[in-house]
């Protein structure tokens, strides 16, 4: 298990590292003067000179990317141009909005789709079975932006019931902070049960198949024991799998939905850098959430593998 | 002969529709998709105007058209530049061996650190939104994805007895991967494809919904959604067609990729039901 550990560590630093050179090369590769693309052609020469020296362009290349990802080991992403300060502090106030609503949609999806997946396992070939591949396929056909635009059509517009986009911050209370993220997080969750089911199904009907669980029901133990206290558990180790590479989708799918809903999270001051040409904030956001894709990945993998040795012995 | 899966049938026939549309839209639509008609903003679905008009006047359905000839050409530009990077990357790590196994193997984790949507965004932070773009970071995400699954497939194969034979005899690796590897992989790096295609189509519409992909007057399934999102109180409709445009190609191609594998390993089939 140690050289396991170690083995994925050093897995994930390396990944870790070849991100940060990913983005900073992404970036190195604007064409013409990344300072007079923040600013404009219009820029005064002294404060084209001032964000050249902040941003360290009349240093050579390998000098800049030591510097950056230093300051990145100390939790330096730079200063925004836009925001005059600095990026870190601003992914830190966005993240209590991008945070929570990834959590809420993840507990949703894991929620929904463990027992739809055990349903339609228990029920394979019936209408039960039908009903949720029906619902997994059409799941996975839609865009969670199409269905942030739906659910608002539906419970914003036409009911009333939920706010249409904006977060009223938690210093309003717990109950309206909820309420703002919860129609994004079902948005975002849809598509994910819809995998999940899948792949719960799928895991159940192959565990279903071994030995084990012949040899419990010759012993005696009733359907639905059988399901739940044996093929369950080993069904989760493929869908814990499947949720952590599902992780960098719902990454995604968030800076598209805060977007709908104009939620102040990660994805949106995202977008809003684009905008504004702001690239230390784009660098920096991107950065955040490649490493933190990579670092649950890794944590997944360890889980999984803490549970079922097979994965650590290859 | 064996029998067709019903998710193919259904994922062939959503697929040729939508494959119909877009090449008819190239010479039909109802009304030309980018005319602009202030006085008929906003129209409800009618007989003049199928699926009604949007916020300048433009018919729906003639952008839908368009569109679907707009999403097919990215996804295919996506899906066959994933083709032509990733396939002979994956059939090269296999051969290699471990080296090449290694190298491959990080360099998928690099690209599956930044979802595909994301590398977008970067791209165009940095080369400006464009269809162009799109097709670059969409096509390195899936050029990944395929050469994961062709190194997979193929180092399968390199262990079977008939290569093992072939080597004997003494061809070369490179006669090998051609002659055997690849006909080999070929079945499961085109339900892959297929896959990735309905991805693509995804990713693309999101990226134009936020204004980095197609860019206007070019008519967009995500932008029309955006541009509807805006008069969601006057014409709910226009933020149901566009989506369901999405939804039914993304439908045919995800059946048609389930239905694919179903068929060419029946062994693998997934749903049972479809």
């Amino acid at each position: 298990m140690l050289a396991f550990l170690l083995r994925r560590l050093l897995t994930l630093l390396l990944t870790a590292w070849l991100a940060t050179v990913a983005v900073f090369a992404v970036l190195e590769a604007v064409p013409g003067d990344p300072a007079l693309l923040m600013l404009g052609v219009n820029a005064q020469p002294d404060t084209l000179a001032a964000l050249r020296a902040q941003m360290g362009l009349d240093r050579p290349m390998a000098e800049r990317y030591l510097r950056w990802t230093a300051g990145l080991l100390r939790g330096d992403l730079g200063v925004s141009l836009t925001y005059a300060r600095p990026v870190a502090g601003l992914v830190a106030e966005r993240l209590v909005v991008t945070l929570p609503l990834a959590l809420l949609s993840l507990a949703m999806s894991t929620l929904a789709a463990i027992p739809l997946g055990l349903l339609a396992a228990a029920r394979r070939g019936r209408g039960g079975d039908w009903a949720v591949m029906g619902f997994a396929q059409l799941g996975v056909a839609m865009p969670s932006f199409w269905i942030a635009i739906l659910l608002i059509l539906l419970f914003s517009v036409t009911l009333g019931w939920f706010p249409a986009g904006g977060f009223p911050g938690w210093e309003a209370g717990v109950g309206p902070a909820l309420k703002a993220l919860l129609l994004p997080a079902v948005a975002l969750a849809v598509p994910e049960a819809a995998i999940l089911a899948r792949v719960t199904r799928t895991a159940v009907l192959d565990t279903l198949g071994e030995d084990h669980i012949r040899t419990a029901r010759a012993k005696g133990v009733g359907r639905a024991a059988v399901l739940l206290r044996h093929a369950l558990p080993n069904a989760l180790i493929p869908v814990a799998t499947v949720l952590g590479l599902q992780l960098s989708f719902l990454v995604a799918g968030a800076v598209v939905v805060e977007n709908v809903f104009t939620l102040p999270g990660l994805g949106r001051l995202l977008y809003q850098a684009i905008g504004q040409r702001d690239l230390i904030v784009v660098q920096g956001v991107v950065v955040v959430l490649a490493v933190f894709v990579v670092v649950v990945n890794a944590l997944v993998d360890i889980a999984c593998a803490m549970v079922d040795p097979r994965p650590r012995a290859s | 002969m064996r029998r067709l899966p019903l998710s193919l049938w259904l994922g062939l026939t959503l697929v040729a529709l939508l494959l119909a549309v877009a090449l008819l839209s190239l010479v039909w639509t109802p009304f030309p998709a980018d005319k602009i008609r202030v006085v008929a903003r906003l129209r409800p679905p009618g007989a003049e105007h199928w699926l009604g008009t949007d916020h300048f006047g433009r018919d729906v359905l003639s952008m839908i058209m368009v569109g679907a000839r707009n999403s097919l050409s990215i996804g295919a530009m996506a899906v066959g530049l994933g083709l032509v990077f990733g396939v002979p990357l994956g059939l090269a790590a296999a051969a290699l061996g471990r080296w090449g196994d290694e190298i491959l193997a990080r360099l998928g984790d690099l690209v599956f650190a930044f979802p595909a949507v994301l590398s977008a965004i970067l791209l165009t932070a940095v080369l400006g939104a464009g269809a162009v773009n799109v097709v670059l970071a969409l096509g390195l995400f899936n050029a990944a994805v395929l050469a994961r699954v062709t190194r997979g497939a193929a180092q399968a194969v390199w262990r079977r007895e008939f290569v093992r034979a072939a080597l004997a005899l003494g061809r070369e690796p490179l006669s090998v991967t051609l002659v055997h590897v690849l006909p080999n992989v070929a079945g499961i790096v085109t339900v892959q494809a297929t896959v990735l295609f309905a991805v693509a189509i995804v990713n693309e519409a999101a990226l134009s919904y936020l204004g980095l992909g197609i860019q206007p007057p070019s008519p967009s399934w995500g932008k029309m959604l955006g541009d509807a999102q805006t008069h969601l109180f006057t014409a709910p409709l226009q933020a149901v067609f566009p989506g369901l445009a999405i939804a039914l190609s993304v439908l045919g191609l995800t059946l048609l990729g389930d239905g694919l594998r179903d068929w060419l390993d029946p062994r693998h089939r997934t749903s049972g039901i479809l």
